[in-house]
């Protein structure tokens, strides 16, 4: 075992300790569970920074795996031994997302020690946060998939209990279920995708099945008759449902909205920096198994989510819902971007994403807090806290505050200088190259009748990206208008709102500083040369088969230099079932795809235009935010009146949640109530009958046993008693009695005898 | 020739009667030697039946034999029976029958 992976697995370990020393002694230590947690979770960020240089700096080429068997299933016919193994696996991104997921969270602690003071669950709450970050550091830990799903689950489990945590309230309670069974539909038909490789390869191990799949698809990787080729689609798309519960992806993106009625520190850590982007690392992680048909779908339903929630957080009042729709719809275009075959992109948007929205949400908690402090024990305490149309100035009152959300904004927004620009634009621009070639792509099929091609629909991706970066903008800078700039809508409230402590404050500037450029590379206008891109994390090979993967018209001039000094792998594909050490190890050197390097050179020739649009993009939005809430802010209403039916639409969200009312709850409930009825008549009835019937001739056969059997009984116990009675008297004791009874039957005999017995007929 | 021939039924008569008044004074005594008395009677009167059997129409002496085992029986009958009185009357200080029912209830 590497020293870096036990380190790493220490501190995955600490929270956990954290998790059961302060769960178990909730009464204690009551008011003062963060110096338990917190300390833990800082040390584990020390041992995660320590872990990350080491692995950054030393050893950016190389890739840790440390497997260990958990359960042996003994031997499988004509396969070998089977077993499940738990391991961990060390890469770039898992190095720098263990950063990310205990900067967040110790960020997040700390927070939450001013944030939740009065909360009657304190010591609860600590605990449960340190839980979760115990389990998402197993999510980005560990090598397979079953240990995968289990950390997975455990993840959305405290995210259930952290939505729920003020349970007393309906609206909490609704919500924490809607979030837990929404995830449950995704995580349902995730586990069926495992299973499907399981069946295949004997193994949870995602390097060993890259490795097998390198190796070709055996003819017996099959479901309902599909060929090996389909279902490996079907297998990436079924895995990529986890994805879509879990990060909130159309149709499954319903729960994260409702989920901001768990506590502010919650949402920043669980429903927009760390959990949700779990999808989004799982579909980077099966990326090298999605064929070409998957990424169009994955692409697709990133590009439809981002679009959605974009359209939908323009309209919303409420502070935190405008947060939650603009996660999803950056969700979104990470998504948009791994299916697009930009994976580093993707991931660096996940890792920026984390820093600026994680402030944004703590900056947002900060202004509920300061308004909650305000109204205690004055009129104003009907006022709706998170509505944005009762605040307004606020940055002349929380400076701090202010200035770190107009930060974060800029950096989602995707102006230059902030890290949220370098990601955007390397998404912009893959999403860009991959619409372009995509779209164009050669079909051998054309030739069949009523042939429709699907893959024209990956041109409108580059459009959504760009509609997208203005609404961003937009309902961005809307929101910072609305919240810090402008007259104070609520003149009394507004004089009693006072600056939060510093313990709220360090850490959203923290955060703030790290939507910075400078942390992820040295120039703010070229992503491509930060050391995210360029040094740490590149998009993984593919494994697919060949005739599986687009093919592209365009074919780089690096692929025919490539093609000479690839080296043949050395495993054939029917000689050995059982990927050695030697076969994963030769993932790393795995040359990449034609089609993605095709994307690559294509991502290079369009990067600068896509860059000048992006930022054009952004400008327009800040600049309409500003024309309709600044300039004239009477405007915006007006405009929200004429597009009735328009705005409603993107008010209510599209109507999904009213549609998911009518076309699943409803009749789920009424399938539900139909099955009760049948439960409660036709189940019981027939119980009930059952029970009758059987106590009707329970006394029939009472009556029989009572009056007959025992009457017989009875009968034979009182004939003999008579006989008894009868015969009694003979009974004298005196001999001479006896003997004149003998006498008498001896003559008797006699006479019987003679005269009866041998009389002549 | 005499006057009455004896024969064999001149001894089953004789036998007969000595039967009946064996089993009457069995039946009427209430003294358990006078009982005991009867039961000799009785004895001798099978006896009888044996002897003239034998002599009118046997081919041996096998009546006889029985009818000396049977006197032999009567001598250790009588003797049991005679002990049987005696502790009766140690016990209870009466040779009657009638009152020895104990074990009627």
């Amino acid at each position: 075992m590497n020293d870096l992976i036990l380190i790493s697995l220490v501190a995955l370990g600490l929270p956990l300790v954290a998790f059961v020393l302060v769960i178990f002694n909730q009464k204690a230590l009551a008011d003062r569970a963060h110096l338990i947690s917190t300390p833990a979770i800082a040390f584990s960020l020390v041992l995660s920074l320590y872990v990350a240089w080491m692995k950054l700096k030393g050893l950016p080429l190389t890739t840790f795996e440390w497997s260990m068997d958990w359960i042996q299933f003994g031997t499988l016919p004509g396969y070998g031994p089977l077993k499940i193994t738990v391991g961990v696996l060390l890469d770039n991104i898992t190095a720098i997302l263990m950063v990310v997921v205990t900067s967040v969270s110790f960020l997040v602690h700390i927070f939450s020690s001013e944030y939740m003071k009065l909360d009657s669950r304190y010591a609860r709450y600590f605990a449960y946060l340190g839980l979760f970050t115990a389990a998402m550091m197993g999510v980005i830990l560990v090598n397979n998939f079953f240990g995968l799903y289990m950390c997975w689950e455990l993840v959305g489990f405290t995210s259930y209990l952290l939505i729920g945590h003020w349970y007393e309230q309906t609206g909490p309670q609704l919500a924490s279920k809607k979030a837990f069974i929404t995830n449950r539909i995704g995580d349902a038909v995730m586990w069926m995708g495992i299973l499907l490789l399981f069946t295949e390869f004997h193994t949870f191990n995602y390097r060993e099945i890259f490795a097998l799949i390198y190796q070709g698809l055996p003819i017996t990787f099959s479901i309902f008759g599909l060929s090996p080729e389909t279902t490996l689609t079907v297998a990436g798309l079924l895995l990529f449902s986890g994805a879509i519960a879990k990060s909130a992806q159309f149709p499954l993106h319903v729960w994260l909205p409702d989920a901001m009625e768990g506590p502010t520190p919650v949402s920043a850590l669980i429903h927009a920096a760390t959990m949700v982007a779990a999808g989004v690392y799982f579909t980077a992680r099966i990326f090298p198994l999605l064929t070409g048909d998957a990424m169009l779908i994955v692409s697709c339903i990133g590009g439809f989510t981002a679009l959605l929630a974009a359209t939908i957080a323009i309209t919303q009042t409420d502070i935190k819902r405008v947060l939650a729709y603009s996660t999803v719809s950056q969700l979104g275009l990470m998504i948009m971007s791994i299916g697009a075959g930009a994976v580093a992109a993707g991931l660096f948007h996940l890792v920026t994403h984390a820093a600026f929205k994680a402030c944004l949400f703590l900056g947002a908690g900060s202004v509920i807090h300061a308004i909650h402090r305000a109204q205690h024990g004055t009129a104003d305490s009907e006022l709706d806290a998170q509505d944005m149309r009762n605040m307004g100035g606020l940055l002349k009152k929380m400076p701090i505050t202010g200035w770190s959300f107009i930060v974060a904004t800029l950096a989602i927004s995707g102006l230059p200088l902030l890290a949220g620009f370098m990601s955007k634009d390397e998404i912009l621009a893959g999403v860009t190259a991959y619409g372009k070639l995509q779209s164009t792509m050669q079909h051998s099929v054309e030739s069949q009748p009523f042939y429709i091609d699907h893959n024209a629909i990956a041109i409108l991706l580059p459009f959504v990206g760009g509609i997208v970066t203005i609404l961003t903008a937009f309902y961005m800078w809307r929101q910072v208008f609305l919240v810090f700039f402008g007259v104070p809508r609520e003149v009394s409230l507004f004089e009693r709102i006072r600056e939060s402590s510093r313990v709220m404050t360090v850490p959203i500037v923290v955060l703030a500083a790290l939507c910075l450029w400078i942390w992820y590379g040295p120039n703010p206008l070229a992503p491509e040369s930060g050391w995210f891109l360029k040094k740490w994390v590149r998009t993984s090979a593919q494994v697919i088969p060949p005739q599986t993967a687009p093919t592209y018209a365009i074919v780089p001039q690096v692929l025919a230099t490539d093609d000479a000094t690839h080296e043949e792998p050395e495993v054939s594909p029917a000689s050995s079932p059982i990927p050695s050490s030697q076969t994963t190890s030769t993932l790393d050197r795995l040359p990449q795809m034609p089609h993605q390097l095709a994307l690559e050179a294509e991502r290079h020739t369009v990067a600068p235009i896509v860059g000048e649009v992006a930022i054009g993009s952004a400008l327009f939005g800040l600049l309409l935010a500003w024309l309709l809430y600044m300039l004239r802010p009477g405007v915006a209403s007006t405009i929200g009146r004429k597009l009735g039916p328009l705005y409603r639409f993107s008010l209510r969200g599209w109507y999904i949640d009213e549609i998911y009312e009518i076309a699943v709850v409803a009749p789920f409930l009424f399938v539900a109530r139909g099955l009760a009825w049948v439960d409660d008549r036709v189940v019981d009835g027939l119980v009930n009958a059952t029970a009758r019937t059987t106590v009707l001739l329970s006394r029939v056969v009472g009556w029989f046993d009572r009056y007959i059997v025992d009457g017989i009984v009875t009968l034979v116990g009182a004939t003999v008693q008579f006989l008894g009675l009868m015969t009694r008297s003979l009974q004298t004791g005196r001999i001479q009695t006896y003997l004149a009874w003998v006498v008498a039957s001896v003559v008797t005999l006699f006479v019987v005898i003679h005269y009866v017995v041998l009389a002549k007929p | 020739m005499s006057l009455f021939p004896v024969g064999l039924y001149h001894f089953l008569i004789l036998a007969a009667v000595l039967f009946v008044l064996g089993l009457f004074t069995m039946l009427t005594r209430k003294n358990a030697i006078a009982v005991l008395m009867g039961i000799e009677l009785i004895l001798n009167a099978a006896n009888i039946n044996f002897v003239a059997f034998t002599r009118y129409g046997g081919v041996n002496l096998g009546g006889q034999m029985t009818a000396i085992f049977v006197i032999v029986m009567a001598a250790c009958e009588a003797a049991v029976a005679l002990a049987i009185v005696l502790n009766l009357y140690r016990r209870s200080q009466t040779v009657s029958v009638v009152d020895a029912n104990k074990l009627r209830d």
